[in-house]
């Protein structure tokens, strides 16, 4: 093997590419490089960042979870008219975590309990969370009434928004959740083998149920965040969320087959979707083309991981 | 006769490991030949560099003087040479006709002559002497028909090389005498039959010739098998003489530990009982189908119970989950290693850990130190030979594999009660007593140790009390001291018509 084939087919392949395209992006886009750009840029990832962290361990314990983008647009829906109703922030956050966590839960309890194909599960709560938060506002946007609710949004920290320092938290403690804790070992090993693992004494129905809880709270907090930005909660918000999220997990080499997940190359894949978005912004191409143009680099991502597990294979 | 198959020179390395250096041998024309060799001594990877999955690093390969130069599966196939593994390769939603057929099916423009299929297949079948139904789904054929497919299936193309890996590591004595006699066959046809087993009895019945690894080089190379003695070859594949593989020695018996009252579940109507004692290793031996791994895994609670009580030292242990059982002090070596045992793409030290590790990680935050400690303790006690902790657990071989299971359990505390079903199924023989040894140091220090098996002298060899199960009732409870081979097996065999007992 050439030493490039080696570069790119190894362990940390995806980061070199990543590191690739963005200096050639850099030196060729105008406006790219700019501060204001780049903020702009991770404020545009927040929601697929946020997600992601929890989509990974779904997808890495063998699961599947397309319930997302509904239950991002259900809870910040219910943030806001929770806020809106009481007049408290703090009152509407919690509301959003419990309708974000009984999503997860009844997604979880489904799933392990009664042993439902995930992917029928989620499919069938994606569409029953969008008709929640369709009936409860009547189709309607529900716009913000307290502008402090803006500020979680628009307020800075050290020059940065707040919500891409909560994304870096959640990618920070969840890279440390998957590596180091119990928790995330069990994740990896169920997706590796559900049976053996449920043999071995870890309690796979428990996990699964985590997973998914967690899931719908992460949901919760993007779903809050989003409505913040756009101040106001709109039923049809986060639609398609679901996949441009678990484009990213497998752009980062998150197996769909279970077992394998690295949390530095679910951030690679989630910059790797907001950078091609953005560039194609700042180049004026037609929003129509960026379909084309997303649906392209997942199939080369998958492409070149499928490569990549055939060199492991080889090595192995 | 000439040398119809050939390896000359052959070496192979993998990271860490050398698998093959410089092994040369050949094969006669329809010779079958076997195979054979510790795990791990390379059987697995000369096997792999035939069927074109791989290439040698050094050496080739000649068929019929021809070196072969084939780099895929594909080009094996059209020299000749086809690989029958121990997973099967058909398509279980297909009929047998249908994966006979499957990649150059007859018909004209794409659309296939359902009659013809089944008419072709229906003769071939006939003339090879294989009694099977063209037109049923391979999901509805038992292990043994799907491997009589497969061997088809290498007849139709016209194979003249066939390696049959472990082929009756599943198969049942009557369904493996039919492939013995459809062996017999192949080999009156000229084909190249090269079978590897560990079954030494199975070596003998069967083979011309054999070839022995060890470690990845020729150990010693029979022309003509006769002039080999069974001694000869177990040294020859440990390299060393093994007089008593069994080892078993009397040990003290204590209180009863384990106590199964009357268990039944949907797969298992019959009430079951049995007790084992401290220090005790019980055996279950029984015919396939007549219930033991149903009974396994009742006990263990990863099947639902309908009635009856598990109790270790008079606590009863909850029905319904396998966390629960571990939790009490009840663990369980399973029977298929693949899909029950291991975590495939995680390494040793994770599978080893992956209960052990929730009594040193506070609050659920793991101890890195501690488990990479852990897996070098047990990898060397336990003798698992692998290049590092590290290493997935897929490329090992089957026995490492089973004693990477065995630490999973000897890093648990408090494990009172072991059950291990089909111990040493493929694990060759230097392993097997390893295990073996494992096991009675386990019983010497009060563990009541469950070991199911099929293999007959194994249960004889290592247990202090066998119970016989012959269709999903216990059939006989025999001591050690009147353990004899005639009365167990009459036990085993369930109560039909004479007429239908096959003779074996």
């Amino acid at each position: 093997m050439t030493s490039l084939k080696k570069l790119l087919l190894g362990e940390q392949g995806l980061v070199v590419i990543f590191a690739v395209a963005f200096a050639i992006v850099a030196l060729t886009v105008p406006n790219f490089l700019t501060e204001r750009n780049m903020l702009g840029l991770l404020q545009s990832v927040v929601t697929i960042g946020i997600v992601a962290c929890t989509m990974m361990f779904c997808l890495a314990s063998r699961d599947f979870d397309l319930s997302v983008g509904s239950t991002v647009a259900f809870s910040g829906m219910a943030a806001v008219m929770a806020s809106n109703a009481s007049g408290s922030i703090l009152i509407g956050l919690v509301a959003a975590l419990l309708c974000g966590g009984f999503v997860g839960l009844v997604n979880g309890v489904v799933i392990a309990h009664f042993r439902i194909n995930a992917l029928i599960t989620t499919l069938a709560t994606m569409q029953i969370v969008r008709g929640f938060a369709l009936i409860a506002s009547d189709g309607r946007a529900v716009g913000i009434n307290d502008p402090s609710f803006y500020q979680l949004a628009l307020s800075k920290f050290l020059g940065i928004p707040t919500p891409i320092w909560v994304m870096g938290a959640f990618f920070v403690v969840f890279g440390f959740v998957l590596n180091r804790t119990v928790f995330g070992k069990n994740t990896l090993a169920i997706g590796g083998n559900p049976e053996a693992s449920r043999l071995a004494g870890v309690k796979v129905s428990n996990m699964r149920i985590w997973i998914f809880s967690l899931q719908g709270l992460v949901c919760a907090v993007a779903g809050v965040l989003l409505a913040s930005r756009i101040t106001s909660g709109q039923p049809n918000a986060a639609t398609g969320l679901e996949l441009s999220v678990i484009s990213a997990c497998v752009l980062g080499g998150v197996s769909l087959a279970g077992g394998r997940a690295a949390m530095t190359g679910v951030i690679v894949g989630v910059l790797i979707m907001g950078i091609a978005e953005n560039v194609m912004n700042l180049l004026n191409i037609q929003a129509f083309y960026q379909y084309v143009v997303r649906g392209l680099i997942l199939l080369l991502a998958v492409l070149l991981d499928n490569l990549r597990s055939a060199a492991a294979g080889r090595r192995s | 006769m000439q040398d119809f198959l050939e390896f000359r020179s052959i070496s192979k390395g993998y990271p860490g490991v050398q698998a093959l250096s410089d092994v040369s041998f050949s094969v006669r024309k329809g010779a079958v030949h076997g195979l054979m060799g510790e795990n791990g001594a390379g059987k697995s990877t000369l096997i792999r560099l035939l069927s074109g999955d791989q290439s040698a690093d050094e050496g080739e390969i000649l068929i019929d003087g021809e070196a072969q130069s084939y780099r895929s599966v594909r080009d094996a196939f059209r020299a000749g040479v086809i690989v029958i593994h121990q997973e099967l390769q058909l398509v279980p939603e297909l009929t047998v006709a249908e994966n006979l057929w499957l990649g150059h099916f007859p018909g004209k423009g794409g659309v296939i002559d359902r009659r013809q299929l089944i008419r072709v297949v229906g003769e071939k079948l006939t003339e090879i002497g294989i009694d099977v139904d063209p037109s049923a789904k391979i999901a509805s054929l038992s292990i043994g028909e799907r491997q009589m497919v497969e061997i088809a299936k290498a007849v139709m193309l016209d194979a003249r090389v066939i390696a049959l890996d472990e082929p009756t590591s599943s198969l049942s004595s009557r369904e493996s005498e039919i492939l013995f006699a459809l062996i017999e066959r192949l080999r009156s046809n000229g084909t190249v039959i090269l079978y590897v087993s560990h079954r030494l009895d199975e070596i003998f019945r069967l083979c011309d010739s054999l070839t022995v690894l060890r470690d990845g080089k020729l150990a010693a190379h029979h022309a003509d098998i006769s002039e080999v003695t069974r001694d000869q070859i177990i040294a020859e594949m440990v390299g060393r003489e093994i007089s008593n593989i069994w080892g078993w020695r009397a040990r003290d018996l204590g209180a009863e530990r384990l106590r199964v009252e009357s268990i039944s579940g949907p797969k298992l109507r019959a009430p079951l009982s049995f007790t084992v004692r401290r220090g005790e290793i019980l055996g279950f031996f029984g015919l396939i189908g007549a219930g033991r791994s149903e009974m396994t895994r009742l006990v263990y609670g990863a099947d639902r119970r309908d009635q009856g009580t598990v109790s270790i030292d008079g606590a009863i242990v909850p029905a319904d989950s396998p966390p629960k059982s571990v939790r009490a002090g009840m663990v369980l070596c399973p029977e298929d290693r693949k899909f029950d045992g291991i975590v495939q793409g995680r390494n040793i030290e994770e599978n080893m850990a992956i209960s052990s590790r929730r009594h040193f990680s506070p609050f659920g935050l793991l101890n890195l130190k501690k488990e990479a400690e852990l897996a070098d303790r047990f990898i060397a006690k336990l003798r698992v030979r692998t290049p590092s902790r590290k290493q997935d657990i897929i490329n090992l071989s089957g026995g490492n594999q089973q004693k990477v299971i065995l630490g999973r359990w000897l890093s648990e505390q408090g494990v009172r009660v072991l059950i291990i079903d089909e111990p040493t199924r493929g694990i060759d023989v230097g392993a097997k007593s390893e295990i073996y040894e494992i096991l009675y140091e386990l019983a010497a220090q009060g563990m009541a140790i469950v070991v199911i098996s099929s293999e007959l002298p194994e249960v004889m060899g290592i247990t202090d009390r066998i119970l016989v199960m012959c269709q999903g009732r216990i059939a006989a409870d025999i001591a050690r001291t009147d353990f004899d081979e005639r009365r167990i097996l009459a036990a085993a065999l369930p109560d039909l018509p004479t007429a239908q007992v096959q003779p074996s």
